[in-house]
């Protein structure tokens, strides 16, 4: 865990958030060092999909403030100007449930768009890159492939190969095997593995308890949209203080999930 | 992970299985023949039908107005041929202006539902006429005074209203999540319409768009009330002349023979891109 020059790569102080009249951040503090990999847990509709969201900018806070590199991206009551919300999606990658891939565009269409697009990379660089990663994934006979016509664990291989290939300075990751298949959860594990041993910083949502216990720095525990604790994942599992994350814990295991 | 394909079987195309096949288009074959002769006996035995015939279907009257209506019939074509390039231009932007997000492109957006609203409300015959005779009228110096390029005008205005509802239904039958995806990307809100969400928009609408193409293709003959020598004016011309009405039945033949095979194509494409997405699905 390094602190850069600017505090923690990533700080939520404050963050509230309501659709209409339900409220889903309630004051959310959290901070997330550089090559740290912090994993959300809890009971759904607590508020893990939305702080991803809030990060990427992709919903905007009614209230407090998030900062990376210490310079705030999102104040709450101003919406962030469209030229900063562009800039921050570029040093920022998210991959959500659900893949989201574009379904007219092939593999390697869908993973060069962004840089091409967004970043000014020339096509014969973006390819060349592209195929490099799509290769390190496992995808490399995928490149030509629409996304309708592979499964589920593939097609959230390429959304993360989309995701890197801007070289994003963090990575945030919802749910991201939530849609698969249970046989297929465990290649998409593996490759999240794999970034975070190389250190990349990430924030990943997830219900797979035995893979936040795994692969975390930290592991923070959300209820009706606070962190209600955070800590290394040994000791949240193994003697969490808070009676709620006890109790949501027990549930868990007994539904086999730990 | 891809399943086994179905297998392939004779397309139903008019409603017939494989096995009772040949014993359903017999049936068919001959309760339409018997509807036909039935129906073309009632026609010709009723008591006016020499003079219908004549008034309607006189084989001299029919060639004779042949050529003129023919000519008049190519300007309906060229419009029609105008009309396919300018409308889906219009009507794009207007669709893009109107889906535009944020408070600054509010007087876009306004304007994009004014237009709408304005051209969906006036009958293309009025908005013909008024364009057509009004506007070459007013004698402003610059402005087309060509009642044809007018009538253009209108029929691009009316048609660009539809026709950007129907790529608007298409922008908003793509899901919030795809426009997410390419933000989260870093492209800007253009750069995401352009090629995330646009490509998608206008694959969903093809159907839609191609039944918008057949309805143009017979109301250009409404340009006809300004003045335009096009075929059905042609027709009426002829009838004028010798106060027979069999010009206007070569007028019938020919937007029938484009829009017949206009609409068959539809159909087909229609199908095929129902039958692909169905495939994509499983």
């Amino acid at each position: 865990m390094t602190v850069g020059p600017n505090g923690p790569k990533l700080m939520l102080e404050g963050v509230h958030k309501a659709f209409g009249p339900k409220r889903v951040l309630n004051g959310l503090d959290l901070h997330v060092d550089d090559h740290e990999v912090v994993c959300l847990i809890g009971p759904s509709g607590c508020g893990k999909s939305t702080i991803l969201r809030c990060i990427d900018l992709l919903d905007t806070i009614d209230a407090g403030t998030i900062r990376l590199d210490g310079e705030p991206i999102a104040v709450g009551g101003r919406p962030t100007g469209g030229v900063v919300a562009n800039e921050v999606r570029r040093r920022i990658a998210i991959v959500f449930q659900s893949f989201n891939l574009f379904p007219h565009m092939n593999v390697l269409q869908n993973v060069t768009l962004g840089p091409r697009r967004a970043h000014g990379v020339g096509k014969d660089q973006a390819e060349e890159q592209a195929r490099e990663l799509l290769d390190r994934f496992g995808l490399a006979d995928k490149a030509l492939e629409f996304p309708n016509r592979m499964s589920g664990g593939q097609n959230q291989r390429a959304a993360i190969v989309r995701a890197l290939m801007t070289k994003p300075e963090l990575l945030l990751l919802d749910e991201v095997t939530s849609a698969l298949d249970p046989e297929l959860v465990g290649e998409v594990l593996g490759v999240i593995r794999e970034l975070s041993d190389q250190g990349l910083t990430m924030v990943l949502a997830t219900h797979e308890m035995g893979f936040a216990r795994d692969v975390a720095s930290r592991v923070a525990f959300l209820n009706e949209g606070r962190v209600l604790e955070v800590a290394p994942p040994a000791q949240l599992f193994g003697d969490p203080t808070e009676e709620r994350t006890k109790q949501f814990l027990r549930r868990v295991s007994e539904a086999g999930r730990l | 992970m891809i399943p086994e394909q179905p297998p392939a079987t004779t397309p139903r195309r008019f409603g017939f299985g494989d096995q009772e096949g040949a014993r359903s288009a017999l049936i068919a074959s001959v309760s339409t023949l018997v509807f036909v002769l039935v129906a073309g006996l009632l026609i010709v035995n009723s008591p006016s039908w020499p003079k219908v015939r004549q008034q309607f279907f006189s084989r001299e009257d029919f060639v004779a107005s042949w050529p003129d209506v023919l000519g008049g019939f190519w300007v309906n074509v060229q419009l029609f041929f105008w009309a396919m390039v300018t409308i889906p231009v219009v009507a794009l932007v207007v669709a893009i202006m109107r889906s535009l997000r944020g408070p600054g492109f509010f007087p876009f957006r306004a304007l994009a539902v004014i237009y709408t609203d304005l051209f969906r409300g006036v009958p293309l015959f009025l908005l013909i006429v008024l364009l057509g005779f009004g506007v070459p009228t007013l004698q402003i110096a610059g402005l087309p005074r060509s009642a044809t390029f007018w009538a253009l005008v209108a029929l691009t205005l009316s048609y660009s209203a539809y026709t950007a509802e129907i790529y608007r239904s298409g922008i908003d039958a793509v899901p919030e999540s795809q426009r997410a995806s390419a933000r989260a990307l870093g492209l800007t809100q253009t750069q995401a319409l352009r090629y995330a969400i646009l490509p998608q928009a206008v694959r969903n609408v093809v159907p839609a768009l191609m039944n918008t193409v057949v309805s143009l293709q017979k109301d250009v003959a409404l340009v006809s009330v300004v003045g335009i020598r096009e075929a059905v004016r042609e027709a009426e011309i002829y009838t004028s002349r010798t106060f027979n009405y069999t010009s206007y039945v070569v007028a019938t033949v020919l937007f029938l023979a484009v829009s017949v095979p206009l609409t068959r194509l539809v159909d087909w494409y229609t199908a095929r891109d129902r039958t692909l997405r169905s495939q994509a699905l499983t």
